[in-house]
C-alpha cells in the first residue's frame, strides 16, 4: 500500500504579500519522492468545511523536514488556515497527482517557467529542481500589481525574472502572453523545456504559443472532492478525442500543451 | 471478538459498512492505500447502457458540514464495467460482494444493464438508482411517482440474476407510498438516502457555482434527514435498508441502524479522510461495547419496529 495521509505540524507561517501567506510544514511528507507540480491536500481544522483544499508544493527541504506551501486567502478554509498557530497539527495527503517531467532535462540546457499570480509556488520548487540539475532557467511571472508580488528574491537567485503586471506598476505592462509575444518571440527555438500555471488565460496563452513544442507543460487547477482520482469531479477533455475526459487531480495536474481542452 | 458480520438477501457481508456509489468509483484508486477487503461490500458507481461524460466543470461545492456534487453519472457504460472494473475487483478481491448500481435514461436501459451486470459472479446484489438528481433523464422522474418506480421496479427484478435493492430519493413530499410501491413490485429492499438538490450561488458572478445549477447535497449536514427517513420507510416496511447519509463515524452508523438501517454505506466521508471506512469498522466494537453488546445482530434486533 502507498503511504498516503500523514500529520504535519504547523511551524511556520508569515504573510509575505497582502493576503498571501507562506507556510511551513514539518513532518515525514518531505522525505517522500516529491516530483515538482505535485500537490497536498489539507484537511481545513473545521468540522464544518468538509472537503480538503489542494495546494502546489512551493519548497521542499528533506534537511529540515519541511514542505513550504504558498496561497491566496479566498475564503473559509484559508481564512481558517491562515489563523492557525504555529503547532496546529493538519492531516496532509500527499504527494498527490504528476508533476512536471524534468528527467528529460541535462546540465546547460535551458527552460522557460511562465507563472501567473497563486500559479506561481509550484513553480518555485519546479525552478529549484531545474537549477540542482545544472539547468539555465528564465522565468515570466504575471501579477495584477507590483504590490501583489510574492518570492522576488527566492526567484531572481535562480535565475532571470521578467515581470508584466496588469496596471504597469512593475515590469511590462500587459498580461503574460503579450510579455512572451514582446520579449519570448523565439522561446520555441530558444527553450529546450516550458512549464506554465496559472489562471486560465494565462494557461491558453502558453498552450496556443507553444502546442507544437516537444517539451511544454501546463499545470490545471479544478475544483476537488476527493484528491485522488475517485469522485470524478475536477475533470478535462482530450484534445483530440473530446469523448475521452481525464482527471485533473489523478492523470494531472501536469499535461502536455495541446493535449487537453482549457 | 464483537461479531459485526449482517446477512440481507444476497448479501452475506462480515461488516455492515460499504462505500457509498460514485463516491469510491470502482474501488481502484482508495485499493492503492488500503485493503478493500476490510470492506462489508462495496457499491461502484452508477452502471449505464452507454458510456457517459458527465456533467461540465465545476461539479462541486462545498456547503456548510456538507457538500453539492453534480457529477452527472460519468462512467464508462456497461461493457468497460464488464469487460475491465468487475473482473479487476473480483481478480484482487475475490471475497468482496459487489453491488452495482444502475441508472439509465429509460426502462429499457435499466432492463438491460441490470439483466447484464447481475450476471457478472462478483455482484452479489443490485441497487436501483431512480434517484440521482443531476441528470436530465431517468433518475429522479422514476424516483417521484410510486407507479413508475413500481413499474421500473418490476421489469428490473424479472430480469436481474441478483436481488434488487432500490435506491429511493429525498425530494418527495411522502417516500412511504413510493417505498410501499416498491416493495410490491419486488424489490428485495431499499437504499436509502440519495442527496438532496441544492445549490450554491458565487457572490462574484451571481451565478450558481455548479455548471449543472443544482447538485446533490450530501455530507453530515443530511444526516438528520436520512434518519427520519429510514425511519419512517422502516415504519411500513420489514424489507433491509441499507442506510446512508452524512455516516462519518461509528456513532453515526449505529444511529442509522437504530432507524432501521441493516447496513450502512459511507458516502461524502470518504473524501474528508480516505481512511472513513476502514476507521469506522476498527471503531464499531468499541461503539456497540458503550451499550454492553458484543454483536451488531442484539443492537439491530434491539429495534423497535412499528407498523402502521
Amino acid at each position: 500500500m502507498l503511504p498516503l495521509e500523514y500529520q504535519l505540524t504547523l511551524t511556520k507561517q508569515t504573510e509575505i504579500a497582502p493576503s498571501i501567506y507562506e507556510l511551513c510544514l514539518t513532518g515525514d511528507l518531505a522525505q517522500q519522492p516529491i516530483a515538482p507540480g505535485q500537490f497536498v491536500d489539507i484537511k481545513i481544522p473545521s468540522d464544518a468545511l468538509l472537503l480538503r483544499r489542494p495546494f502546489g508544493i512551493a519548497n521542499v527541504d528533506r534537511q529540515t523536514n519541511t514542505i513550504t506551501l504558498l496561497y491566496r486567502v479566498v475564503g473559509e478554509g484559508t481564512t481558517i488556515l491562515s489563523e492557525s498557530p504555529v503547532g496546529t497539527s493538519l492531516s496532509v495527503l500527499g504527494p498527490l497527482g504528476n508533476g512536471y517531467p524534468i528527467d528529460q532535462l541535462v546540465a546547460g540546457q535551458n527552460a522557460l517557467i511562465i507563472g501567473g499570480g497563486t500559479g506561481i509556488p509550484p513553480l518555485h520548487e519546479l525552478s529549484r529542481q531545474l537549477n540542482a540539475k545544472g539547468v539555465h532557467v528564465q522565468h515570466v511571472f504575471g501579477f495584477a500589481t507590483k504590490a501583489a508580488i510574492f518570492y522576488e528574491d527566492h526567484f531572481r537567485k535562480l535565475g532571470p525574472v521578467a515581470y508584466a503586471t496588469n496596471d504597469g506598476s512593475y515590469g511590462y505592462q500587459g498580461h503574460v502572453g503579450l510579455l512572451l509575444d514582446a520579449q519570448f518571440a523565439d522561446a520555441t527555438t530558444r527553450y529546450d523545456a516550458i512549464y506554465a500555471c496559472g489562471p486560465k488565460g494565462l494557461l491558453m496563452a502558453v498552450d496556443n504559443r507553444f502546442s507544437e513544442h516537444p517539451n511544454a507543460y501546463i499545470s490545471l487547477e479544478e475544483r476537488m472532492a476527493c484528491g485522488i482520482g475517485a469522485c470524478y469531479a475536477c475533470v478535462t477533455k482530450l484534445k483530440r478525442d473530446p469523448s475521452i475526459q481525464l482527471k485533473i487531480c489523478d492523470d494531472g495536474p501536469v499535461f502536455k500543451t495541446n493535449e487537453v481542452l482549457i | 471478538m464483537t461479531d459485526l458480520a449482517v446477512t440481507l438477501p444476497g448479501l452475506a457481508l462480515k461488516n455492515p459498512i460499504m462505500p457509498a456509489s460514485g463516491c469510491f468509483g470502482f474501488g481502484q484508486e482508495y485499493g492503492r492505500y488500503y485493503d478493500l477487503n476490510e470492506l462489508g461490500a462495496i457499491i461502484i458507481k452508477a452502471a449505464t447502457k452507454e458510456p457517459r461524460l458527465g456533467n461540465a466543470t465545476p461539479r462541486v461545492a462545498e456547503t456548510p458540514s456538507g457538500m453539492l456534487n453534480a457529477i452527472g453519472l460519468q462512467n464508462p457504460g456497461i461493457e468497460v464495467i464488464m469487460q475491465e472494473k468487475l473482473p479487476w475487483l473480483a481478480e484482487h478481491y475475490p471475497e468482496l460482494p459487489i453491488i452495482s448500481n444502475v441508472a439509465g435514461n429509460t426502462e429499457a436501459d435499466y432492463v438491460a444493464v441490470c439483466e447484464q451486470i447481475s450476471q457478472a459472479p462478483n455482484v452479489h446484489a443490485i441497487e436501483l438508482n431512480i434517484s440521482c438528481p443531476n441528470v436530465a433523464h431517468g433518475g429522479l422522474e422514476f424516483g417521484t411517482s410510486p407507479e413508475a418506480a413500481a413499474t421500473l421496479t418490476k421489469a428490473c427484478v424479472a430480469v436481474s440474476q441478483v436481488p434488487v435493492y432500490v435506491k429511493l430519493s429525498p425530494n418527495v413530499t411522502d417516500i412511504r407510498p413510493i417505498a410501499q410501491a416498491v416493495e410490491a413490485a419486488g424489490a428485495a429492499g431499499f437504499s436509502l438516502i440519495n442527496t438532496l438538490v441544492g445549490m450554491r450561488i458565487d457572490p462574484k458572478t451571481r451565478q450558481p457555482i455548479l455548471a449543472n445549477q443544482t447538485g446533490g447535497l450530501s455530507g453530515p449536514a443530511i444526516k438528520p434527514v436520512a434518519i427520519r427517513l429510514i425511519h419512517q420507510v422502516r415504519s411500513i416496511s420489514k424489507l433491509p435498508i441499507i442506510g446512508m447519509g452524512g455516516v462519518s463515524t461509528a456513532a453515526d452508523a449505529l444511529e442509522l441502524i437504530a432507524a432501521g438501517a441493516n447496513a450502512i454505506a459511507v458516502g461524502t466521508a470518504n473524501f474528508s479522510d480516505p481512511f472513513a471506512c476502514p476507521k469506522l469498522i476498527a471503531a464499531l466494537p468499541d461503539e456497540l461495547a458503550k451499550y454492553q453488546l458484543t454483536d451488531l445482530k442484539s443492537f439491530s434486533l434491539s429495534q423497535e419496529v412499528t407498523h402502521d
